[in-house]
């Protein structure tokens, strides 16, 4: 049964949680659904995902002290993102995610030019998961390397190593190939 | 700076996330690698075509709806009176929905029952956080309708409909407008159907549908009960459960 005056001071701090959460978090909105549909690659999933990252990020709202709240909530969306992922069998987990050396084709034979915006839209879906989030986060959300380190749970390092390679990836799907390979 | 070093760091580089020292090194580097420099010039010119493509995802603004409907239904008395005009707009829409649907007899009072619409679907977002869906959690019926006994000034018809396709999953006790209202709780494969049953004076009506932020109610008025579906369910399965619950309080 409801009584009232402990419901009554539960809604108070609520309340006062529920303003806190708007201030803070709901500007993100945009980047959360931003992330979501390039990781889900889909707008009805991207919905689910971001209400569900949402719901989580107000539940775990009362641990959040400070700091980029920004960065807080792609965390939320992104693990919420990659949870869909394996759910939906749509990450390719055996995506060789090694070091830049190992074995991507030289991107330095091709010259960027003119670039189509649906090509490189496409371009960029099909990256890899890893590639495609580091490049959405540091291209479209202005992450820097840490704030994207923070969000994926990966050392800088590794964010600069998927970046090079998501680039070079791009690079070749998008540029022409000059005639005699390298200059 | 060999060759190999360089282009670790040109990524980086490009993005401006190098400190002084390094900075100085590729640049230098540069002057005299034309294939380092043309992997720099690459990236930044596809860093401007993705800048210039416009390339981000707007969120629907039925998103934003739901969003906030979820939230508020979470800690809805003290957040009502930020409500009012998202609350009106979704009570006309709701209203326009039941007249275009040719469900609603004219004079009517159904202003009343737009608002209740909107405390429905709210109890239905907020059954749907943790811990907040059933009171008692019980297929059997036998279970379930005598732990109602005592807590209300009535006796709700409860009724397992597993074998249709709806299996009860419980119930619990809700609050529709400041009046304690019995909520049974059935699921249809993943999605949950909440129904909504208290007293009500008004004579008998046929279902009226209605969709609300993206979910679908139904309503209608049977043997003294006002009752009321909510679910993210389709309009067509929640009208099957509506016609079973009918029959059975028939």
């Amino acid at each position: 049964m409801i009584v009232p005056a402990a419901q009554e001071r539960l809604f108070l701090s609520e309340q006062n949680k529920l303003a806190q959460f708007e201030f803070l978090v709901m500007p993100h909105r945009k980047a959360a659904y931003n992330l979501a549909r390039w990781l889900t690659r889909n707008d009805h999933d991207a919905e689910d995902v971001v209400q569900e990252a949402f719901l989580r990020a107000f539940r775990f709202f009362d641990g959040f002290h400070g700091g980029d709240s920004k960065a807080w909530l792609l965390t939320i969306v992104r693990n919420a993102c990659h949870t869909w992922m394996q759910q939906n069998r749509k990450l390719t987990l055996d995506e060789d995610m090694g070091e830049y050396e190992a074995a991507e084709p030289s991107p330095e034979t091709v010259v960027i030019e003119n670039v189509d915006r649906e090509a490189l839209r496409r371009a960029i879906e099909e990256l890899p998961p890893e590639f495609r989030e580091a490049i959405v986060l540091r291209e479209l959300e202005g992450l820097s390397y840490k704030e994207i380190g923070a969000v994926t749970g990966v050392p800088v390092g590794t964010v600069m190593s998927r970046l090079a390679r998501a680039r070079g990836r791009l690079a070749k799907a998008l540029g022409e190939r000059k005639a005699g390979g390298a200059v | 700076m060999t060759c190999d070093d360089a282009r670790r760091l040109l990524t980086a580089y490009v993005d401006a996330e190098l400190d002084v020292a390094h900075n100085m090194d590729i640049e230098k580097h540069l002057e005299t690698c034309p294939v380092c420099a043309r992997i720099v010039e690459n990236q930044e010119r596809l860093h401007s075509a993705i800048q210039a493509s416009d390339l981000s995802y707007e969120p629907p603004p039925a998103l934003d709806a739901r969003v906030n409907a979820m939230l508020r239904g979470s800690v809805k008395p003290a957040a009502r009176p930020r409500m009012v005009w998202p609350w009106i707009a979704a009570a006309a829409a709701i209203l326009l929905a039941l007249v275009f649907a040719g469900r609603l007899s004219v004079g009517r009072p159904q202003a009343s029952e737009t608002l209740i619409a909107q405390e429905v679907l709210d109890s239905h977002l907020r059954s749907l956080m943790p811990g907040h869906l059933t009171d008692v959690e019980s297929s059997d019926r036998h279970t379930v309708k005598p732990w109602f006994d005592g807590k209300i000034d009535f006796a709700p018809p409860v009724v397992d409909f597993a074998s249709d396709g709806f299996p009860l999953a419980g119930g619990r006790l809700d609050s529709i407008s400041g009046r304690v209202v019995a909520a049974l709780v059935y699921r249809r494969n993943k999605h949950l159907i909440n129904v909504y049953i208290w007293p009500s004076p008004a004579p008998d009506s046929p279902p009226a549908a209605a969709t609300l932020q993206g979910y679908n109610l139904l309503h209608w008025t049977q043997g003294s009960f006002a009752w009321w579906m909510s679910s993210d369910l389709n309009a067509d399965e929640l009208g099957q459960l509506g016609a079973h619950l009918r029959q059975s309080a028939r």
